[in-house]
């Protein structure tokens, strides 16, 4: 708080510089950490991304449900893409737009954009979130590992009704 | 009761002037004294609107209660956001750069007429954005304000005139510094608490910039003169401003740590060197933490995020953990050298727990050391982000950081500026001794609720969470949990206003007589400048404590983001 003597230029003691090293070692383990599961991990960010207007992913959107939709709940699409293939979801104020069924263990491309704000793919209860902005095709390649409902929440903020916007996917 | 120091002119004839404090001994110019009193006063009356908020929203999280609905919750949640994650903290970071830049180097303050325009423009903005948010239903958009959802012109005017106002008075503050130095009001180096608030206001610097360029282009598109606004370059703008104006915060909060430590222990830093090494560790790495925001957005190659949120902002965390050690070590060593040598914990448990700023201290490094670096380092990391992303545990995180690490440390420094520079006697200092503890407590369990809850995959900013039975039924506990802790925090919330209303209001105005609040006549600032270079080195005054403390801390860190990788394993496969 007050002003130092003039030479404070001192050597480090033994204690501050165990401590240092330590802490270096720990910082450069965590660095490390990330490319290391990037190539050994099964779990990584998806980068793959395309620009995208609205009306070219709402047309491919509705062009997917045409092709695969199985059936129908509450009035919205069933719809089971082809393993290995390509698979499209919706969002909008306040929608995941369709319910998709996959098959556990099948690889697919999911294909996830926007039509209005800024929305968050939250898959649950495996926790899988991603931030969904409109303008950008964001595509996560994903192996269902376990079967089940599981449910699409909204997790960034999209005025009030926000909280209402919750989707599906059956895996089998 | 004393008579009020006079003032004493700093040159003949002239209007500006200082009185001299009898406990620290510091140069105290008039103009600081008022600049510092506005901008607390301003402080605290955005930490009670914020405070107000945060209790509403809390009993509206916790599920059991649910007390608000939709459009109050989410209206409330952005004010809450606004007041206390930037106006509570700035307006008190301003107050600290005054002082800093003035009394700390018994220097006048050079340019109070431009700091009292970027106060008053502080101001403006701080409250008109409570009153558009509450009145406009379409600018209820959060903290983050996400483009393109469009908030009311007067939003995005409000951040960028209380963006300006802080500016200004940053820049007062390196006017200051630069005159000092002229006049030698100073001689060698700053101390090394100037030198921590000095890093606060670059970094304060460059975050304001990066605020502009999200904000100034969001002004004019809500106004209609921007036809596009590319979402994804918002963000990357926003965070350089939102993420960097937190460690603007961790900075200040470090200077504060220091401050209390001398003030209510005496001690000397240990190795000017080390301390400062670390300051300048933020000063160069700390922004690159803003890349954490967009982990999990479309658009940027592994690469790019790994390297902004790896390689230098590691260095960043070093410097954290530099301060971790050397701020207690030199607790350690001062209690030591005081005869308080028993055992590895001796001094620890011969600590003056019963003085608020002590208190206070120890809980803000526990709660942003164990619980907010340690859960902020992890889901930081690349992939771990994607099952941390827009849950409950990033304001977890947050909450131990911001809620529980700088403001409980700036709460507990206000004590001591009420009867230093308001010098207005502390009332009720009972509640004062209680009150960091009570806060303090209150916020690790909302930490603690938040994070545990963001674990099971509980969504942040949502009104609800019972939707479609998404979440197991162990939410109930955690957000409980959750509830509890926010009532206790806010029970100490109440307990500070009320010490700092009662004692501004029904005080009497008198000089402060010594440094400590609570019992003891010593005056640890001046006694730490009679510990010894002999007193320091001196093999039983090694502070081995803390170095266990330390690696007890590593062993935490390690466990827990560990065990994330191996959450992260038990996933979908994703790429």
């Amino acid at each position: 708080m007050l002003a130092p003597e003039k030479i404070w230029w001192k050597p480090m003691g033994r204690m501050e510089k165990t401590w240092l090293t330590v802490a270096f070692v720990w910082c450069v383990f965590l660095t490390v950490m990330m490319p290391l599961w990037y190539f050994l991990g099964k779990q990584n960010v998806p980068t793959e991304t395309y620009r995208v207007t609205r009306e070219q992913f709402a047309a491919q959107v509705n062009a997917f449900v045409e092709e695969y939709q199985i059936g129908e709940e509450n009035g919205m699409p069933i719809v089971a893409p082809p393993p290995g293939g390509d698979a499209f979801l919706r969002a909008s104020t306040w929608q995941w737009y369709p319910i998709l069924q996959l098959e556990k263990g099948q690889t697919y491309r999911l294909h996830i954009s926007s039509m209005d704000l800024q929305h968050g793919f939250s898959l649950q209860p495996v926790n899988i979130n991603l931030q969904i902005i409109p303008g950008y095709d964001y595509v996560a390649t994903i192996v269902p590992t376990s079967a089940g409902e599981f449910t699409i929440v909204c997790n960034e903020f999209c005025n009030l009704g926000h909280h209402t916007m919750v989707g599906k996917i059956i895996v089998k | 009761m004393t008579a009020l120091a006079p003032t004493t002119p700093w040159v003949a004839g002239k209007k500006d002037d200082y009185r001299v404090c009898g406990v620290t001994t510091l140069k105290v110019d008039m103009h600081t004294e008022r600049l510092i009193i506005a901008n607390a006063v301003m402080a605290v009356v955005t930490l009670l609107l914020g405070g107000i908020a945060a209790l509403l929203i809390a009993l509206t999280r916790w599920q059991a209660i649910h007390l608000l609905d939709a459009k109050w919750f989410y209206s409330l949640l952005t004010i809450h956001g606004i007041d206390m994650l930037v106006a509570w903290i700035v307006f008190f970071e301003m107050a600290g750069l005054h002082f800093g830049s003035t009394a700390l180097l018994n220097a006048r303050h050079a340019a109070p007429k431009l700091a009292w325009f970027g106060f008053i423009l502080m101001v403006i903005g701080g409250l008109m954005v409570n009153v558009v948010v509450l009145l406009d239903a379409n600018s209820i958009v959060t903290f983050t304000a996400y483009v393109p959802m469009k908030a009311h012109p007067l939003f995005y005017l409000s951040y960028i005139l209380f963006a300006v106002g802080a500016l200004l008075q940053v820049i007062t503050f390196f006017i200051n510094i630069v005159v000092a130095k002229r006049e030698k009001r100073f001689e060698g180096s700053l101390p090394l608490a100037a030198f921590g608030l000095m890093t606060a206001a670059i970094l304060a610097v460059y975050t304001l910039l990066q605020g502009a360029a999200a904000i100034v282009p969001a002004f004019f598109w809500s106004l209609g003169m921007i036809a596009n606004y590319d979402p994804g370059i918002y963000r990357n703008f926003f965070w350089g401003f939102g993420h960097p104006a937190q460690q603007v915060n961790l900075a200040a909060m470090v200077a504060i740590w220091y401050m209390l430590a001398q003030m209510t222990l005496g001690i000397r830093p240990l190795n000017e060197k080390f301390s400062r090494l670390a300051f300048i560790l933020y000063l160069f790495f700390i922004n690159l933490g803003s890349a954490h925001h967009l982990l999990v957005d479309p658009g940027m190659t592994f690469a790019w995020k790994a390297v902004n949120t790896s390689y230098a902002m590691y260095l960043a965390v070093l410097g954290s953990m530099m301060h971790a050690f050397s701020i207690p070590a030199a607790m350690e060593v001062a209690q030591r050298a005081k005869g308080f040598t028993k055992g590895l914990f001796g001094w620890l448990r011969n600590a003056p727990w019963g003085e608020p700023g002590f208190g206070g201290l120890v809980m803000s490094m526990i709660l942003f050391g164990w619980i907010g670096g340690v859960t902020g380092v992890t889901i930081g990391t690349e992939q771990i982000n994607m099952l941390a992303h827009n849950t409950l545990r990033l304001p977890g995180h947050f909450h131990a950081t911001v809620v529980g690490g700088t403001t409980t440390a700036f709460m507990a420094f206000t004590y001591y500026v009420i009867p230093l520079i308001f010098r207005k006697e502390l009332k009720l200092k009972k509640w004062a001794q209680w009150q960091p503890y009570v806060f303090g407590g209150g916020t690790a369990l909302v930490s603690l609720g938040m994070i545990t809850s963001g674990l099971q995959g509980v969504a942040r900013r949502n009104w609800d969470i019972t939707f479609a039975g998404v979440v197991p039924g162990t939410v109930d506990l955690t957000l409980a949990i959750f509830g509890i802790g926010a009532i206790i925090a806010v029970i100490g919330g109440i307990m500070y206003l009320t010490v700092v209303l009662v004692s501004v209001f029904t005080g009497p105005r008198m000089e402060a007589g010594q440094m400590l609040l609570i019992g003891g006549s010593e005056n640890p600032l001046l006694e730490s400048t009679k510990l010894t270079d002999e007193q320091m080195e001196h093999p039983k005054n090694q502070p081995k404590g803390t170095l266990v403390l330390v690696f007890a801390f590593l062993a935490w860190f390690a466990i827990y983001y560990l065990s994330n990788w191996w959450l992260l394993g038990r996933t979908w496969f994703i790429r």
